[in-house]
């Protein structure tokens, strides 16, 4: 039980890190993603570009928490 | 031979591994220099053989496991999440936000623990030489691993020779590190690795963000990957995105920081 906990939290910190909020962030701009391609919301070449803004908001909240924190993000 | 996506994955695995190797160096060189060098390049070499063999086998089992644009999703968002946790942190610390990584400083930690450390011996090793050494190499070596496992991956499925092309690239930055950090005989902390981890982070969100978009054909109906507007050309101007965005954020944080700053000093005057 030891080594599971141990190797689950070795992945938690290689992939997640010090900061869940672009992991989350991340997932959840993808699944919009996926379902505008499912529903067809919109054009396929569109969701490219518009995940990659998705993207760059999360970039950019997790680094307005960095900064209320005070770095310590 | 040089379309975009084979550049980009050659400068990125080489740059990444460079980085880590640099980190890995300094671990090594405090061990080796303290401790004796027979136990730290055991250690050392045993650690490299395990990352290549897991290179090896993830590589090859993942290649055969799943669909192309499944591939490109998964691949695309693990390399989109870590590669924002590299260019996160390398603007936090350009922009102040965060103290930069120090290879002075850890090198003298380290040899300070190897002295205190006890002298126990296994298999006629230093053990403690063996494992610090064998650790070091290893976990910095599995970020090197994960970029040449995932790049080489989604960039195989347009040129098969692409998993040898990155593990290329990543074996020469050993190697050019190795040399440098034989002759200088010292940490090597004159490498502008924050700028190094920068530039990886922004190629590694660059082709994150590219596959992963591509990938997410999986869930329309005939499960093709989808297409970028330009093809292969637009990781170009991903790229350029991204190189705008980290430099406006480098700015913005800059500006708040030292307002932050005044504003503490400020605070700290009228009392």
């Amino acid at each position: 039980m030891r080594y599971l906990a141990g190797f689950l939290r070795f992945w938690y910190d290689f992939l997640v890190g010090d900061s869940w909020e672009v992991c989350v962030g991340v997932v959840i701009v993808l699944a919009c993603g996926a379902a505008s391609a499912h529903w067809q919301i919109v054009g396929g070449r569109a969701i490219g570009p518009l995940v990659g803004l998705g993207l760059v908001i999360v970039v950019l909240i997790s680094f307005l928490t960095a900064a209320r924190g005070g770095g310590r993000h | 031979m040089l379309d975009p996506g084979t550049v980009g994955l050659v400068s990125a695995v080489f740059v990444a591994s460079a980085v880590e190797c640099v980190e890995a160096s300094t671990i090594v060189l405090a061990m080796g220099m303290t401790r004796g060098w027979k136990s730290t390049v055991v250690g050392s070499v045993l650690a490299l053989l395990a990352l290549a063999v897991m290179v090896a086998v993830a590589g090859v089992s993942l290649r055969n496991a799943i669909s192309q644009s499944l591939l490109q999703l998964i691949i695309g968002t693990l390399l989109v999440i870590f590669g924002l946790q590299w260019l996160r942190k390398a603007i936090l610390r350009a922009s102040g936000w965060k103290a930069k990584h120090d290879e002075e400083s850890v090198f003298r930690q380290e040899q300070e623990e190897a002295r205190k450390a006890g002298h126990l011996m296994r298999g006629g090793l230093d053990w403690f030489a063996f494992v610090v050494s064998f650790k070091g190499v290893f976990l910095e070596g599995l970020e090197v691993v994960f970029i040449v496992i995932t790049f080489g991956l989604s960039a195989s499925l347009k040129n098969p020779q692409s998993m040898s092309i990155a593990a290329a690239g990543a074996a020469a930055a050993l190697m050019v590190v190795l040399i440098v950090a034989v002759i200088a005989h010292r940490p090597l902390s004159a490498v502008p690795e924050n700028w190094l981890k920068m530039a990886v982070g922004l190629l590694l969100c660059t082709f994150g963000t590219f596959w992963a978009c591509e990938g997410l054909g999986y869930f329309s109906g005939g499960a093709e990957s989808l297409e970028w507007p330009g093809g292969d050309w637009a990781l170009l101007g991903v790229l350029a995105s991204w190189i705008l965005v980290s430099y406006l954020c480098v700015n913005m944080l800059r500006r708040l920081h030292a307002a932050r700053v005044a504003a503490e000093v400020a605070d700290g005057g009228q009392r």
